[in-house]
């Protein structure tokens, strides 16, 4: 164990307000490689740790604007004449599309009918991008961590205490200073986590 | 808010009376802390099997069984094996089907629009509605499907060119009630599943079991409980938040397309959607604390589900009531000012023709009894709320039955004119639905957390990361 590689040194905290402030200085200090751990989301950690905002809304936009596109296209192809350019090309998938039907009298091309599917289809696609989106930027499914080599870490975690770990590999990290450090800043239990 | 920071004196008797008043009761009741939260929340599952639950188990299971056996019959047999015909072709099936899509629409409101609304009480809730919810519609999709009469058909629903290469009619109110019930299903399991990520990685640290423990661990995906997590987690909440909530009006809207396309008088108007939208909320609240309020009292949730809570949820079932009744009220008025003889003649028939006890069961049931719920006495009485929520249990599904059978058994030509009666199947396929709808709750509450626990311990005093600044009283711990 003494011999393993190290991953970083750990601290517990006793609340959200300990935690929050460590995690302040943690980061005026200058650390990169670092992360604080709760049972639940703490309101403002995101500006506490300076790590910004998350883009997971990016990917949520991408499935969106993916479903609407989906969503026209479909309903306009299979409704409307073949175009022009399109007339000589009568073989392959094209075969299935431009299906011209006068339904209920209304034009090929009736918009505001085809708007529920467009609809339906543009929040089917924007929520699977906000999963994806969430599981892509936490690099999630990952079922192997160093953190969970620690044991009280893994009792207490997702219960009721909250922890802040620093990486061996931040630059300034030091296995005896950042020890210290974390002591000064009200951490206890202080652990080194091996790889 | 005001701890101290007025220029008022704070601690005069006389502010901290006046404060006191105005006070909003703790989300989390008897100050309780993270670990006791954990525990009460994870010893539901971890506990050895209750008697009552396997009594109840197979009770539902046995009532569930029914469903297969009425649709097997349906099946080999024919659509006639419902009481169904000309005129009235559609009845309990779509009545059904409504019925359960709209007792769905309360969990999505609970997770999606009270979050949104950053009404903090819904955390409490919001597990077992959505759980509520899959359920509901898993019930309620096996009416549409089955009728379309031949089964195995019903892949020409799905938007593939089909062997004479037609596509499905993308104009037509059904096919959108396809895509918005499936849109629907899917976003409310990725929404509730979601929320369950954290939750599963709290029962993954407190499982001695080594497979029951990598269980957890897969399905929680590796959740690690780290900021730099949350912070992706949060984001991806509020947006499916943000998602279900247009996507939630939308499904009831399109129901309700279905009716206020045609032309049929009774269905033909333009108040259905947003009528539609708060009847499935007022019916989804009641079939809520219909569920909520039984487990609540075995397991000794009282500290999470507070009287503050249900006191809630009856001021939303008297308002949504209120606005069910409302429209009523203008049905009839358009029904006479608008002129249209066959409009006034739907709704005569309605509240005086054969089927009147229907329409005056869905009136008593949806109108008259929540307005109980002014009085706050009954809102404080559990045993009270429980029975009163039965009207909109049961109204609700009066309603849709009104709305259907009355509106077409009376054609435009007398000759076409007939009465409808349930068939035994139709009765058995319902009872049945319901059956499966609380067995699958029975086995929601024994194997999944009913109470999102990370999001309870969110709104507890001491979450905040400044309560200890300004108002240092401690830990809660117990």
């Amino acid at each position: 164990m003494s011999n393993a590689p190290v991953y970083g040194v750990g601290a517990e905290f006793k609340c959200a307000a300990d935690l929050y402030h460590a995690a302040e200085k943690i980061r005026d200090k200058g650390f990169k490689w670092w992360d604080t751990y709760s049972p639940y989301p703490i309101h403002g950690m995101e500006n506490a740790m300076g790590t910004g905002k998350s883009w997971v809304s990016g990917f949520v936009l991408l499935g969106g604007m993916t479903g609407f596109t989906v969503g026209i296209s479909l309903e306009s192809l299979t409704s409307i004449p073949r175009p022009e350019f399109l007339k000589d090309i009568q073989s392959g998938w094209l075969m299935d599309l431009f299906y011209p039907l006068i339904v209920h009298g209304k034009p090929y091309w009736s918009l505001p009918s085809f708007f529920p599917v467009m609809f339906e289809l543009t929040i089917l696609l924007s929520a699977f991008g906000a999963i994806i989106g969430m599981l892509v930027t936490n690099l999630l499914p990952r079922l192997n961590h160093p953190v969970f080599n620690w044991e009280l870490f893994c009792q207490r975690a997702s219960d009721d205490s909250f922890f802040l770990i620093i990486e061996a590999a931040d630059p300034l990290y030091s296995e005896e200073e950042t020890k210290k450090l974390l002591e000064e800043l009200g951490g206890t239990q202080i652990t080194v986590i091996s790889k | 808010m005001a701890h101290g920071t007025t220029t008022v004196n704070a601690n005069s008797p006389d502010f901290v009376a006046a404060a006191k008043q105005v006070e909003r009761p703790p989300l989390v009741g008897g100050g309780r802390g993270f670990h006791w939260i954990t525990e009460k929340i994870c010893s539901i599952i971890e506990e050895e099997t209750p008697t009552w639950w396997w009594i109840a188990f197979f009770v539902t299971g046995a009532i569930t069984l029914l469903v297969p056996w009425s649709l097997v019959y349906l099946v080999s047999t024919g659509i006639g094996t419902w009481g169904l015909n000309h005129p009235v072709g559609w009845a309990w099936d779509i009545t059904n089907f409504v019925f359960w899509i709209g007792i769905g629409h309360a969990g999505t409101l609970i997770s999606a629009i009270l979050f949104l609304t950053r009404q903090k009480w819904r955390t409490s809730i919001n597990r077992a509605s959505e759980a509520m919810t899959l359920f509901a519609v898993m019930c309620a999709g096996i009416f549409p499907a089955f009728h379309v009469g031949r089964i195995w058909y019903a892949w020409f629903l799905a938007p593939v060119p089909q062997a004479n290469a037609i596509w499905p009619n993308f104009r037509s109110p059904l096919l959108w009630d396809v895509f918005a019930v499936s849109t629907y299903f899917t976003v409310s399991v990725l929404f509730w599943y979601t929320g369950l990520i954290p939750d599963f990685a709290t029962m993954r640290d407190r499982e001695p079991k080594p497979w029951k423990k990598k269980l957890y661990h897969v399905l929680s995906f590796g959740w690690r409980s780290s900021n730099r997590q949350w912070k992706h987690y949060e984001m991806a909440y509020l947006c499916l938040a943000g998602l279900s909530t247009p996507l939630v009006l939308s499904v009831h809207s399109i129901v309700s397309f279905d009716f206020a396309t045609s032309i049929v008088p009774g269905w033909h108007t333009t108040i259905f959607p947003p009528y539609f939208v708060a009847g499935a909320i007022f019916g989804g609240f009641a079939m809520v604390l219909t569920v909520m309020l039984p487990f609540r009292k075995i397991y000794g949730l009282e500290d999470l589900i507070t009287e503050k809570h249900i006191d809630n949820m009856c001021k939303i079932i008297l308002l949504t009531g209120s606005i069910v009744g409302y429209a009523y009220l203008m049905e009839l008025f358009i029904a006479w000012y608008s002129g249209n003889p066959y409009e006034k003649y739907a709704f005569w028939n309605r509240a005086l023709g054969p089927y009147w006890w229907s329409y005056w069961a869905m009136m008593t049931c949806n109108v008259i009894i929540p307005q109980l719920f002014w009085v706050e006495k009954f809102r404080k009485n559990v045993v009270a709320v429980w029975i009163i929520v039965w009207g909109p249990n049961i109204g609700m599904w009066y309603e849709r039955f009104v709305i259907i059978v009355t509106s077409i058994h009376r054609d435009f030509l007398p000759s076409s004119w007939g009465m409808f009666k349930p068939a035994l199947n139709d009765i058995t396929l319902f009872i049945g639905t319901c059956g499966f709808f609380t067995w699958l709750f029975l086995v929601f509450i024994r194997f999944l957390p009913v109470i999102a626990i990370a999001e309870v311990k969110g709104v507890v005093p001491e979450a905040d990361p400044h309560h200890h600044d300004k108002d240092h009283k401690g830990g809660h711990h117990v």
